[in-house]
């Protein structure tokens, strides 16, 4: 009797650690699926017209027409464009933020708004969008479809991100580096800027490369703002394309030709996140190195 | 070697006019980046109310209980999409929790430690994903695998259910919690993972020495513990499904109303798809309307982020503890 619980017990172990891994692998077909789709159906399109040309008329789902590629030009200068401005405006202002929570802010007040900040970090993207359209609504109707309403949306979007990665940066700086600076005779300020900022270098630039990885293949703050623009635009009062709203909107086409495109789109998209996480592994991996050899 | 060290002296005592100044500037520049989120926050919810006014206006309180949206009589009510948005986030948390759960567990509990770091790496290589693509692959793999294999097996043996009959799109309600299930792992996994990591050794090591098997020691010493830490990943995995728009709006099926019978298999909309799918043709009242859903959506998510946001910083208090 005794002997049959033990190995009952031990039976339902195996069955629920067993399971534990079956969910790992539940986890991943989707992951693999998604990948091999992407690269498989995305490849096929990947070629100099690509990058060259915009996007091309539809093709007729009469199969005897011939039918240009085209490519997604637009949407790869948008996109950057995008990126680049609302970096701009986000990432200097994340970091004073950060800077603020880390050295300057005290009591409960610097709770509050690290709080504020991990939970705006929640919020849906597609609010920060409609916050941004009603606002061009009130203050420049009419201008609300543009590369500067885009921008906006992106930078208010992930400044509450880089504040906090900042804010975690500048807190693995040892306090001691600062005590002995400011022992030095040397003012706070300069503490902060010369000797803080500059040893957590590494890990502000890490969490400003997160950023650019959260918000490059954002889509839905852009459908009300940035808008999308079948041709190049790189005007701050114009719609403006994107890749992830032309993957949206042509993937849900019925032209081949544009279907193609979503996915070489989405190639693309997937490679740059790719690319950026791994200098995101590769900057943790030299930080903690450093800090090794300085213990 | 006198000389030299009264210049320096000279020199601390002559700066602080000049430091303080510098650090009044600076204090004050972080300090005024410091209120930079709550006055963003503010204007949000402010802007949002002013833009939505003439839609709170003219339904006033109904607007959350109606179940019509037309726009060719100008009624709108935002009861299908609180109906989308909660049956969605509720697939999605069936479905996607005990996945998490089992990873996290897999990865504190059993696997060695060779395999554990990459093993996590590419999890959360789930949330590098745009939602985009996950749109992408759904409409072109998803949707067929469902309305070609999963719809009609759940039909022909849950079928007597009112939930699985109707016509079967491919797009609807369960595809987009399936998809949403896909999309949350990453965020519940990781947290879980860390709330399993703060239970301290001597726990699981007081179970294994009372005879208890790995399950045995997980189930009553492991999570146990750590439920406060794994309620607060479930609700922001909450959060995350009942805001996800991209994703959802590509494969729910953009129908605007509530299915009938409740039917999972039938077209639908969340508050978030039916702001992504209109808003760009909306004006005037519809676009109040609009505006005010993106209101309703902030607001529950919000409060759904506090909360969870509450749960997760308790368990890194006890971390804090406890280490």
């Amino acid at each position: 009797m005794q002997l049959n619980r033990g190995s009952r017990r031990r039976i339902k172990n195996a069955i629920m650690m067993g399971l534990t891994v079956l969910c790992i692998a539940l986890a991943l077909i989707p992951l693999g699926s998604i990948l091999i789709s992407v690269a498989g159906q995305g490849a096929s399109v990947i070629n100099v017209e690509f990058f060259t040309a915009t996007q091309p008329t539809p093709c007729s789902p009469n199969p005897l027409t011939t039918c240009t590629q085209g490519g997604i030009a637009q949407a790869i200068i948008g996109t950057l464009l995008l990126l680049a401005y609302s970096c701009l405006v986000a990432i200097p202002l994340g970091i004073l933020v950060g800077i603020y929570l880390a050295e300057y802010g005290k009591g409960p007040w610097v709770l509050a708004v690290r709080f504020l900040a991990d939970v705006m970090t929640g919020l849906p993207s597609i609010i920060f969008g409609m916050f941004i359209f009603s606002t061009f609504l009130l203050v420049f109707p009419g201008r609300a479809f543009s590369l500067l309403a885009g921008t906006l949306a992106l930078a208010v979007l992930v400044l509450p991100f880089v504040a906090r990665t900042t804010e975690e940066a500048l807190r693995l700086v040892p306090n001691s580096l600062r005590e002995a600076a400011l022992a030095l005779g040397v003012p706070k300020y300069r503490v902060t800027a010369r000797v803080v900022l500059s040893s957590a270098r590494e890990g502000v630039i890490t969490g400003a490369v997160l950023a650019m990885a959260r918000i490059g293949g954002e889509t839905a703050p852009l459908i009300m703002t940035g808008f999308g623009n079948t041709f190049i635009s790189t005007s701050l009062d114009q719609p403006v394309g994107a890749m992830s709203l032309l993957i949206f909107y042509n993937a849900a086409s019925p032209y081949s030709n544009w279907n193609a495109l979503a996915w070489g789109a989405a190639l693309i998209l997937v490679l740059m996140m790719l690319g950026l996480s791994i200098a995101v592994r590769v900057l943790l991996r030299r930080r903690f190195r450093e800090r090794r050899i300085m213990a | 070697m006198a000389f030299p060290l009264r210049r320096g002296a000279r020199r601390v005592r002559t700066n602080p006019t000049a430091s303080s100044l510098g650090d009044v500037l600076f204090r004050l520049g972080s300090g005024a980046a410091g209120v930079v989120l709550l006055v963003v926050l503010g204007l949000m919810v402010l802007v949002l109310v002013v833009s939505g006014e003439q839609s709170m206006r003219t339904f006033g309180l109904g607007f959350l209980g109606n179940n019509i949206w037309d726009p060719n009589t100008s009624q709108f009510g935002a009861l299908p999409f609180i109906f989308g948005t909660l049956v969605t986030s509720a697939i999605a948390l069936l479905l996607g929790v005990p996945i998490s759960l089992g990873i996290a567990i897999f990865l504190v509990e059993l696997a060695p430690a060779a395999v554990r770091t990459p093993l996590a790496y590419v999890v959360e290589l789930l949330a590098a994903i745009p939602s985009v693509i996950y749109g992408l692959w759904g409409i072109f793999v998803l949707v067929p695998v469902m309305s070609n294999y999963v719809d009609p097996a759940l039909q022909s043996t849950l079928g007597f259910l009112p939930i699985f009959q109707g016509a079967i799109y491919g797009y609807g309600l369960l595809t987009a919690g399936v998809i949403l299930a896909i999309m949350i792992i990453p965020t519940v996994a990781a947290i879980s993972r860390d709330a399993l990591l703060a239970v301290p050794q001597s726990q699981r090591e007081a179970a294994l020495s009372l005879g208890a098997t790995r399950w045995e020691s997980t189930r009553m010493a492991v999570l146990t513990y750590a439920r406060s830490g794994i309620f607060g990943a479930v609700m922001l995995g909450f959060g995350r499904a009942a805001g996800e728009t991209i994703a959802v709006t590509m494969v729910i099926g953009n129908a605007n109303e509530i299915p009938r019978g409740f039917s999972l298999l039938a077209p639908a909309q969340t508050l978030s798809s039916l702001i992504a799918t209109n808003i760009r043709e909306a004006f005037g009242l519809q676009a109040s309307a609009l505006i005010e859903l993106a209101l309703v959506l902030l607001l529950v998510t919000l409060i759904i982020n506090v909360f969870a946001r509450v749960m997760v910083w308790r368990v890194f208090g006890e971390r804090g503890e406890t280490a």
